[in-house]
């Protein structure tokens, strides 16, 4: 099985079934070294399950798992070089924070002094302060904790760490927090990093990629921005934050149509791509912060009438929500200083342009 | 409020705690009272002379303390090395079929202890149950295993089984399977986790199954008396016989106030080590 110069795992065909059902169907993926990646999805989408494939502690039903040259799939957890951070930490409740963090030291026969030594550099690695080496876990807060899971994870020194949503039990301050420290000790260790979680905004501040994973099947993987801009499925689009998708159709080669959307291009839809085959449906998005208010419906590539409903404040930018003449509600957001003058209930017009919009084509 | 509150249950526990001192604490008393008077008195009006005490060292009683002592500790060790895996599969692995277990050793103690003990006096005595049917079967005999130590080690293990099945799994119940798991992530071998995970989490289900058969273990008498056939004289044994057919109430009672002043030294120092609250699931 030839493996690319810089993929340390990948998978091939990986699947999980447990009886009749099966969590994870036939899933290919590389993960290169030294990347950030992150598994996103719902719960029920089989992620947990495929990071315990990942990690050993379930064993797969069919596909094999490479690391480097070197199949996997059958070597039990702890022959693995890697290791995980759990959901719910699993520090060892009855050792200090520098027993916890020697932990993996001592299994590999590593002298006290030098156990020691490590242990206090990942203390400082991790910000924590080096007399947190004699405190017992069960007196660390969560924030502490969280550092003292990573440092323990760190000091096995792992081919890959692997992450089961660490900080969802965190209050938001805290997850920002420790959510721009875990990209920056990544920056740091140039390790690879398998991070999962339900969360697409955790996922969005620290990935390099993002997987986005449904009913046991990636969607989509992709950068960020890619996915956020160019989503290959409604699925993948709703997921990703607020959006606008309007059914379309083409009533001939070429055209496009649809029941909401008033077209005013400067041209054939087909002359800047967006021209579908005869009788094809597709779906037309448009991200919330590029629909403007328009006074003069020449003046968009696409318009669409309504009234607005309601108005939400979100901190630094306001959401209105419309209703078009169809009963589709639309979203738009505006920067505050950008405000829209009207008031609900006033009938507006909405626009946007072609080159903010993506077409999702063939579901 | 919380004042009269706190009077209303002092005032409502005045009468079990009455029952108490005088059924609990006044015999034992009594016998603390017994253990200090002189050889062979039936009364307590007589001057102290500790003589019982030296009667114990010179006619050589301690011998059957350390007997009681050894069996106890060794019934507990096999205990403890049975039940291990035992409780292990209870708390972490049959699921509902842990219940069918708890229900058939439960059931065991419906049964009085003495009438277990003489079925298996009658199941392994020469021309019993087994040597019977091997003699029948297949014409050969084996020599008993009554009356000997071992069989009375076996007697206190088969006894006092359930005083450490429950507690242990209830102690393995605590051990956090994500701990495990980590800790096996982290490298660790099946008796690596055992040794580093397990059996510290546990620690206090194991110290209250310990303590619980050690202790019994130590006061029991029909386990050497029935099976052993007093091949060796254990120290309720000599308690039993001074108080009767010695007629010398005070060794009786200096032989059970050493007793119990061990054990319950032992008990205190061990319960002191765990936290009992944090076991039954329930927050300080």
């Amino acid at each position: 099985m030839p493996i690319v110069a810089d993929t340390i795992l990948r998978l091939d065909g990986v699947a999980k079934r447990f009886g009749t059902f099966t969590a994870v169907h036939g899933i290919d993926l590389e993960i290169r070294e030294g990347e950030f990646l992150t598994i996103v999805g719902p719960s029920g989408s089989g992620k947990s399950t495929l990071i315990r494939l990942l990690v050993g502690m379930d064993v797969v039903s069919a596909g094999a798992i490479w690391l480097r040259d070197k199949r996997i799939d059958a070597v039990p957890a702890n022959k693995r070089p890697t290791c995980m951070v759990f959901q719910s930490l699993a520090l060892f409740p009855h050792m200090t924070v520098g027993q916890n963090i020697e932990f993996p030291l001592k299994i590999r026969k590593v002298g006290p002094a030098a156990r020691k030594a490590r242990a206090l550099e990942l203390l400082d690695l991790l910000r924590l302060p080096r007399d947190f080496y004699a405190k017992r876990v069960t007196q660390c807060s969560g924030g502490e904790r969280q550092r003292v899971a990573l440092a323990r994870a760190l000091a096995f020194d792992p081919e890959i760490l692997f992450f089961d949503e660490p900080l969802s039990a965190l209050d938001y301050r805290l997850r920002k927090t420790l959510e721009k420290e875990l990209k920056d000790l990544h920056t740091r260790t140039g390790k690879t990093f398998v991070y999962i979680t339900h969360s697409l905004e955790e996922a969005m501040v620290m990935s390099d990629r993002i997987a986005i994973m449904r009913a046991g099947r990636f969607e989509q993987i992709a950068t960020a921005d890619e996915i956020y801009a160019r989503p290959v499925s409604r699925f993948v689009a709703e997921f990703m934050g607020e959006v606008n998708l309007f059914a379309v159709h083409g009533p001939q080669k070429g055209g496009l149509v649809g029941k909401e959307i008033e077209l005013h291009l400067n041209g054939e839809a087909a002359e800047i791509g967006l021209g579908l085959a005869a009788n094809e449906t597709a779906t037309l998005m448009v991200r919330p912060e590029f629909v403007r208010f328009l006074t003069n419906a020449g003046t968009a590539d696409f318009v669409v009438r309504g009234v607005i409903i309601a108005e939400y404040a979100l901190g630094s930018r306001l959401q209105y929500e419309v209703e078009a003449a169809s009963g589709m509600r639309l979203t738009v957001e505006k920067l505050r200083q950008d405000a829209f003058s009207g008031a609900v209930g006033d009938d507006i017009i909405l626009g946007f342009d072609s080159v903010h919009i993506h077409m999702i084509r063939g579901e | 409020m919380e004042r009269i509150n706190r009077r209303l249950g002092l005032l409502s526990a005045l009468p079990i705690g009455v029952l108490l001192v005088l059924s609990f604490l006044a015999p034992l008393l009594v016998v603390a009272a017994f253990s200090v008077m002189p050889q062979k008195v039936f009364s307590l009006l007589n001057m102290p002379d500790f003589s019982a005490f030296s009667v114990i060292v010179s006619q050589g009683y301690y011998r059957s303390l350390l007997w009681s002592l050894g069996l106890a500790f060794t019934a507990t060790a096999i205990l403890f090395v049975i039940c291990w895996p035992l409780a292990y599969g209870m708390a972490k692995v049959f699921g509902r079929f842990s219940l069918v277990l708890t229900l058939a050793v439960v059931m065991s103690l419906f049964v009085s202890e003495n009438i277990r003990l003489y079925g298996w006096v009658l199941t392994l005595m020469k021309g019993g149950l087994i040597d019977g049917y091997l003699g029948v079967w297949f014409g050969i005999g084996l020599p008993s295993p009554l009356y000997k130590i071992p069989v009375i080690v076996f007697g206190l293990v088969y006894v006092y089984f359930p005083f450490m099945l429950f507690p242990l799994a209830q102690g393995i119940a605590m051990v956090p399977d994500d701990a495990r798991q980590a800790a096996t992530d982290l490298g660790a071998s099946r008796w690596r986790v055992l040794t580093a995970i397990d059996l510290p989490l546990a620690a206090p289900g194991i110290l209250v199954g310990s303590l619980l058969c050690f202790v019994l273990s130590a006061g029991a008498v029909a386990e050497s008396k029935l099976l052993g056939g007093q091949t060796v004289i254990v120290i309720a044994d000599d308690v039993e016989t001074a108080f009767t057919f010695g007629q010398n109430w005070p060794l009786g009672s200096a032989l059970s106030m050493i007793l119990i002043v061990l054990i319950g030294g032992i008990a205190v120092f061990g319960l002191s080590r765990i936290d009992l609250d944090a076991m039954m699931g329930r927050n300080r």
